[in-house]
């Protein structure tokens, strides 16, 4: 009788083991690539605090992750650049956009007998990669860099193959400062480059520039970092030369958040502000307002709550740069507007 | 137990139904890639094949230069490879020592079984500074010729090629082999017994296997047109139309490995799947075409040994 009634306790704790287990939610998401190290960083700490909570990030790419917020088989996206009016238009509820962390895209160069750091302007930079500016000697170059010994050979332009949210950043810098770029290239993760050979990737451009003496290219800035790249400084709008860096990528964000429109969709490239990182950018996290599942609603609120928050600690030894105070007080305000209930 | 011939006809059936579902398949592709590149099919037409400009920003896409990439590549991989192929298979079947054999055949094998994504590394890592070196290397001269024209850096049209053939030389080798070893005994025994020398002996093997090794050429062939990872990370990914070996140049199947992730835009998304449509469209042309070479050659040599005795009849 004993045995029996033990058995039956434990039934019953097996069962509320059940039920316990039942409540956890399963959240599914999707999108850009450049995040990918972060959120995954900040899943696996938010599981850690909230056992019951598990989200799931497939990394493939932003145009895949605004397509599949789009057909409602995810319940967040994840894109490097914003959704265009006629993208928002095409979904079928209200897209808001938050943005998480930020980054910053820098040129690499191999000139094996320059040890100076380059310094490098948006038009220099937009006339190299349109072709107008092909040797290393070039007196545009030169004005820049006096006291330089730069070599007269051709500059071998390395530029992304795959379609990606580096791309966009650094095209959208380019198209700020030269009217021309803007009109023969324009903005996108994958355009129509005048020349220069494709690498796949960040580690294919970096392989190609690495390997290629008297080769200019670009990469995200913590790839530069945590391979040990060297990189030029960029001029801002400021007309100061920076270096990118953490810091001056979050003074952008700073810079711009007096400006910031009430849906975060906005580009940071060529921002105003002392010290700031010209080449810089948002990466945003995409989600319904108000979403079917309700429940997921409530939850994923409480962790972008908790990313804007505690997980930004995360961010700069990963790479990434946080976000300034100022964003984060919009953002929190604009995160009450979702529908939990 | 069933009568026999309800068995005969309920395998009858079984086997029809799955040749059935082959070609339903086959059809399938084609609607679905129809279906999904639609938006593009309507807005270019018959021109997407014909033009060579690829502007994701401004929404006008044209599939020549990837069209140009890929045949070319191919092309100038299979003028690398076979005669590699055919040495190889040569070697083996007819004039290597037995104990070399097994070991060599392995290797072969081995070639084929390295995943594609590795000979791209080994080709960005290894092989695209040595094509590099040897590109400047070339004298001036040499360099001025469309063929070589253009600057020496490495990516380009010459190592995708290079690295096709490399990935090819296995298949082939190893087709040519097996109908190298099924060219019958009497065959070279009567060539030696004609007083051919060791040479002419295998030039007569190669010429009855002929049919078959123009069918592994063909293979390697269809290989190269779609092999896609390990091109796109040695060519360069330059959409340009460029008779130059050492241009960067882009096929078909790496532009949609390239962009398919990022296409958020409608019309950029159909084009890319149109360009999956033209490379279907030209592996089955290129299937089609090899199939009927091999046919022609088999019926003129039936042909040809049907007349012979014949002809040997009527002397007598």
């Amino acid at each position: 009788m004993n045995r029996r009634t033990a058995l039956i306790a434990l039934a019953t704790a097996a069962a509320l083991g059940v039920h316990a287990t039942a409540q956890k939610v399963q959240i599914n998401g999707a999108g850009a690539t450049f995040p990918n190290p972060i959120y995954s960083k900040w899943f696996a700490e938010y599981n850690k605090l909230n056992p019951n909570v598990e989200i799931n990030y497939a990394s493939v790419g932003s145009g895949a992750g605004i397509r599949q917020i789009t057909n409602q088989t995810v319940f967040f996206g994840a894109t490097d650049g914003p959704m265009t009016n006629e993208q928002l238009q095409a979904a079928p509820g209200k897209i808001l956009h938050f943005p998480t962390v930020l980054g910053g895209v820098v040129p690499i160069y191999n000139l094996p007998n320059v040890n100076a750091e380059l310094k490098f302007t948006g038009p220099v930079l937009a006339d190299i990669f349109l072709g107008k500016i092909t040797k290393w000697n070039d007196p545009a170059i030169a004005k820049l860099n006096a006291g330089v010994n730069l070599p007269a050979t051709d500059i071998t332009v390395a530029h992304r193959s795959d379609g990606s949210g580096t791309t966009y950043i650094w095209v959208d810098f380019l198209s700020k400062l030269s009217p021309e770029f803007k009109k023969r290239v324009g903005v996108n993760t994958a355009v129509n480059w005048p020349v220069g050979v494709g690498g796949r990737g960040n580690e294919g451009v970096s392989g190609l520039v690495s390997q290629t003496p008297g080769s200019l290219g670009y990469v995200e800035l913590i790839y530069a970092l945590q391979n040990k790249i060297a990189f030029g400084t960029v001029q801002n709008m400021d007309g100061e030369f920076v270096k990118a860096s953490v810091a001056s990528v979050t003074a952008a964000a700073s810079a711009a958040a007096a400006q910031m429109p009430p849906d975060f969709r906005v580009s940071i490239t060529n921002a105003p502000g002392k010290g700031v990182y010209p080449i810089s950018s948002f990466t945003w996290l995409l989600l319904y307002e108000s979403p079917k599942d309700k429940s997921q609603s409530k939850v994923m609120v409480d962790f972008v709550k908790w990313a804007l928050g505690d997980g930004q600690k995360f961010a700069p030894d990963l790479g990434y740069a946080p976000l300034p105070a100022n964003v984060v007080k919009l953002e929190l305000d604009a995160l009450a507007k979702i529908k939990v209930s | 137990m069933k009568p026999a011939s309800s068995r005969n006809w309920s395998f009858r059936f079984g086997t029809g139904f799955f040749g059935l579902v082959l070609i339903l398949i086959v059809v399938g592709i084609g609607v679905e890639l129809t279906r999904q590149s639609w938006l593009s099919i309507a807005k270019f037409g018959l021109k997407f094949w014909f033009t060579q400009t690829w502007d994701p920003v401004a929404g006008d896409f044209g599939a020549l230069p990837f069209i140009w990439g890929t045949l070319y590549s191919s092309i100038v991989a299979l003028l690398i490879a076979a005669p590699i192929a055919l040495g190889i298979a040569v070697f083996i079947s007819e004039l290597c020592p037995a104990r070399l054999q097994q070991p060599l055949v392995f290797l072969t094998e081995l070639l084929a079984a390295i995943p594609s994504i590795v000979y791209g590394l080994w080709g960005i890592f290894v092989m695209v500074p040595a094509v590099r070196a040897l590109e400047s290397a070339l004298p001036q001269a040499v360099r001025a010729l469309p063929i070589f024209s253009g600057p020496a850096a490495g990516l380009g049209m010459l190592s995708a090629s290079l690295i096709l053939a490399i990935m090819v030389v296995p298949f082939t080798s190893a087709v040519a082999r097996e109908v190298l070893k099924a060219v019958p005994v009497t065959q070279r025994e009567a060539a030696y017994a004609l007083g051919a020398t060791r040479f002419e002996a295998i030039a007569a093997a190669l010429y009855y296997a002929r049919t078959g090794i123009v069918g592994a050429i063909m293979l390697g062939f269809g290989r190269a047109l779609g092999e896609t990872i390990a091109v796109t990370m040695v060519i360069g990914n330059n959409p340009q139309v460029s008779l130059s070996l050492f241009a960067p140049q882009y096929t078909m199947s790496a532009v949609i490995a390239n962009e398919f992730a990022e296409a958020a835009d409608e019309l950029h998304l159909h084009a890319l799947v149109e360009i999956g449509l033209v490379l279907f469209i030209i592996t089955l042309l290129v299937n089609s075409l090899s199939r009927l070479l091999i046919w022609s050659m088999a019926r003129s040599a039936k042909a040809a040994s049907v007349a012979e005795p014949a002809a040997v009849g009527a002397t007598a």
